[in-house]
């Protein structure tokens, strides 16, 4: 039997309305609530607990969970089930998200509609695996060869974990590209109030399917049924289109174009603005005292909480210090970052890395204030008197 | 329905449109593969809106491309994990994975041992040439000892390996080695293997003259296609001979590839087993909530 999304069965087995959960669990209802199909994962610390979730539930809600044999194969069989027909997702850590960059830029390049969760913890290598960093940050916008737009959200609680989820498979169906929640092992391992959504509070976004002729369809270009829009009409496998789907540069209709430069950059140049194009409405941002700010925390994830501490003491202390939280950290808010930066004299950006969104934040900043990196690493969130010391410029 | 008869409606009627010519060199044998299993979907008269086709990176790979059918060309080595997540999201599904042996049992050897160990149901066409061809002549894990490859410019050293063996060992319930030399037994082959509930592999002994032949020093296209028929035995041929022969007819077939039917068996598949697990655990939450 092929899935059906049914509301009522899934928070039948999601039971209470309100609970006390772990982070990866809470990705674990978030997919199911945006209704995943299929889960395919192998085991890796602190992301385990997603796979578990999924093995106990899936089965109940009508949809399948496959242990494949490694992460790369994880990938490979969330994408084709996406083709299939199914919402699909993943979850994995640093070593595993290393291992699916060959088909993350797959999905990319075939425009497959799918959701990895990466619990990140510490590198470079296997590092500290029960320990929570944000090391992955840039991967996921860099990781993969060639040109690609990267859609990340960065979850600061376990709430955010279940909602971000919902999120993410919201954008990849909307755009047709991958969507990666990134949490840490900080917030995935972190037990914390969450509320399920009622089905009326609920925004699901479903890939937008092929309708018209199948001999006018022309799968990899815009949109045949709505107008200026850059993702094409997705025709399912097994409606009858028959498309060629090919991680090969490719023309409209699907077929392999290696050798002309023109029909690359039409490719790449649609499946990079598709998301490009959107970018300033895509800004998810919490912004927290910076009308009058001089000094502003830019920072995402499990880092926002001690920096939100550091924040409080600061203002208690009459210094005038805003916090910029990043929930979705790619597409990067460009805009916003600039403006902050003629705003204030100075930007810090607390990380679990030695620093990586502080590039960004520097690039847009464009030299109109200071920007200072403020990274910790070796599993220890910072502490908020450790961020504070950066307000004093220590 | 009107049965075909000719290779050319044959082709009309499954070839995509607009592919056409291929990329393979003359006396490639991948394109007789792609027949073979024209002629075997056609006696099936299967749904072909519903046969889906999942490949890796090869020139074998490319096949999927000429068919018209939903296709997915996937990454070097991963096709049959792909395969496993298209068969997952729609049980109705006959998956089709056409792969090589470079992608298939080198780069992709641990996903081909655990889709065959899961029994996922899908048919594995593995074309063998004994070599990576498209990307133009290294080293197989499938090259015959001595062999010569650009990445083997002294001759082979490693011992080749068998996929069928290793299919059988892992239970996948229905295995089988063919040539293209000989149209019948391989289209009936493969017909058993799409039917097969669970995991088929259908491994093609099949001649890459540009980047084998050749280097191999294996003559001309027809000597080299001549090649594999000296160098093959029907299974049962051999079985006979290596029980009832002479020494001398022992010797001269020792060395001979088998050909034929491996493994043909009905162990479960894993969606099968699967509906089996949703199943119980339904009737175990009925129990539950009319037990309360
Ligand atoms: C990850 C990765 N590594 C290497 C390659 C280069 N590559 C492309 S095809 C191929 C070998 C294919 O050999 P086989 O599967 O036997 O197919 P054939 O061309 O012989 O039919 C290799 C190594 C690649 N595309 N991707
Ligand atoms: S290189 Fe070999 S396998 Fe590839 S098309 Fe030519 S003959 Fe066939
Ligand atoms: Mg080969």
């Amino acid at each position: 039997m092929k899935y059906i999304r049914d509301p009522k069965r899934i928070r039948e087995v999601l039971g209470k309305k309100v609970q006390f959960i772990l982070g990866d669990i809470a990705c674990v209802y978030g997919g199911l609530l945006a209704g995943v199909s299929f889960f395919g994962g192998y085991p890796i610390t602190p992301a385990s607990e997603v796979a578990e979730g999924m093995a106990r539930r899936l089965p109940r809600v009508g949809g399948v969970y496959i242990q494949m044999e490694d992460e790369i194969g994880s990938i490979a069989a969330v994408i084709g089930a996406a083709w299939g027909g199914a919402k699909s997702m993943t979850a994995t850590s640093g070593p595993g998200f290393s291992l699916m960059m060959e088909n993350y830029g797959f999905a990319v390049m075939t425009e497959t509609p799918c959701v990895i969760v990466n619990v990140q913890r510490t590198g470079p290598s296997t590092g500290q695996p029960t320990l929570g960093a944000q090391g992955d940050m840039m991967q996921v916008r860099w990781g993969t060869h060639g040109d690609l737009e990267a859609l990340a959200f960065a979850p600061s609680t376990v709430q955010e974990c279940m909602d971000f989820t919902i999120e993410a498979f919201n954008l990849s169906e909307k755009y047709r590209n991958p969507a990666c929640v990134m949490t840490d092992g900080e917030v995935g391992h972190l037990r914390e109030r969450v509320v399920i959504p009622d089905e009326e509070n609920l925004k699901i976004i479903d890939r937008r399917p092929a309708t018209i002729d199948k001999k006018d369809f022309i799968p990899f270009t815009n949109s045949q049924t709505i107008k200026n829009c850059k993702v094409p009409d997705f025709p399912t496998f097994g409606t009858g289109y028959r498309t060629y789907v090919t991680g090969l540069t490719h023309n409209e209709k699907g077929f392999p174009a290696t050798d002309k430069q023109p029909d690359h950059e039409r490719l790449v140049r649609r499946i990079t603005e598709k998301i490009s194009d959107d970018a300033d409405k895509l800004v998810m941002v919490e912004e927290m005292n910076l009308d009058d700010a001089d000094i502003a925390f830019v920072t995402y994830g499990a880092t926002a909480r001690p920096a939100e501490s550091a924040m409080e003491m600061a203002r208690k202390n009459g210094m005038k210090v805003g916090l910029l939280r990043l929930k979705l950290v790619w597409p990067f808010p460009n805009k916003l970052i600039t403006k902050l930066a003629k705003q204030v004299d100075k930007i810090i950006v607390p990380e679990m890395n030695l620093g990586q969104i502080v590039h960004p934040v520097t690039e847009f900043a464009c030299k109109h204030c200071e920007v200072v990196s403020a990274p910790k690493i070796g599993g220890e969130m910072h502490l908020p008197m450790e961020l504070y010391k950066y307000l004093e410029g220590k | 329905m009107v049965k075909i008869k000719t290779a050319d409606e044959l082709n009309k009627k499954f070839l995509r449109e607009g592919m056409w010519p291929t990329i393979f060199c003359n006396g490639c044998g991948h394109g007789v593969v792609l027949e073979y299993t024209f002629w075997a979907l056609e006696e099936l008269g299967l749904d072909m809106d519903k046969v889906i086709f999942s490949s890796g990176i090869g020139c074998s790979s490319r096949l999927p491309g000429y068919i018209n059918a939903d296709g997915l060309h996937t990454t070097h080595g991963r096709a049959i994990a792909f395969a496993t997540g298209i068969k997952a999201a729609d049980p109705d599904f006959n998956v089709i994975v056409f792969t090589g042996d470079g992608d298939c049992a080198g780069i992709g050897g641990n996903h081909f041992i655990h889709a065959a160990r899961r029994n996922i149901d899908m048919t594995v066409i593995m074309i063998n040439n004994f070599i990576y061809g498209m990307t133009g002549g290294q080293l197989a894990p499938t090259a015959p000892l001595g062999s010569i490859a650009t990445t083997a410019p002294y001759g082979n050293i490693e011992h080749p390996f068998d996929i069928c063996n290793l299919a059988c060992a892992l239970g996948a319930n229905y295995v089988a080695r063919w040539g293209v030399s000989h149209p019948y037994q391989p289209i009936k082959s493969i017909k058993e293997g799409i039917q097969k509930k669970g995991f088929s592999l259908l491994e093609f002994l099949a001649p890459c003259p540009t980047a084998y032949g050749r280097r191999n020093k294996l003559g001309d296209i027809k000597k080299h296609w001549e090649w594999y028929d000296n160098n093959t035995i029907l299974k049962e041929d051999l079985e006979k001979i290596m029980k009832y022969g002479s020494e001398q007819e022992k010797e001269q077939v020792k060395d001979k590839i088998p050909l034929g039917v491996f493994q043909d068996i009905q162990k479960p598949g894993f969606f099968e087993a699967y509906e089996q697990l949703v199943d119980r655990l339904k009737e175990k939450e009925s129990k539950s909530i009319g037990g309360k």
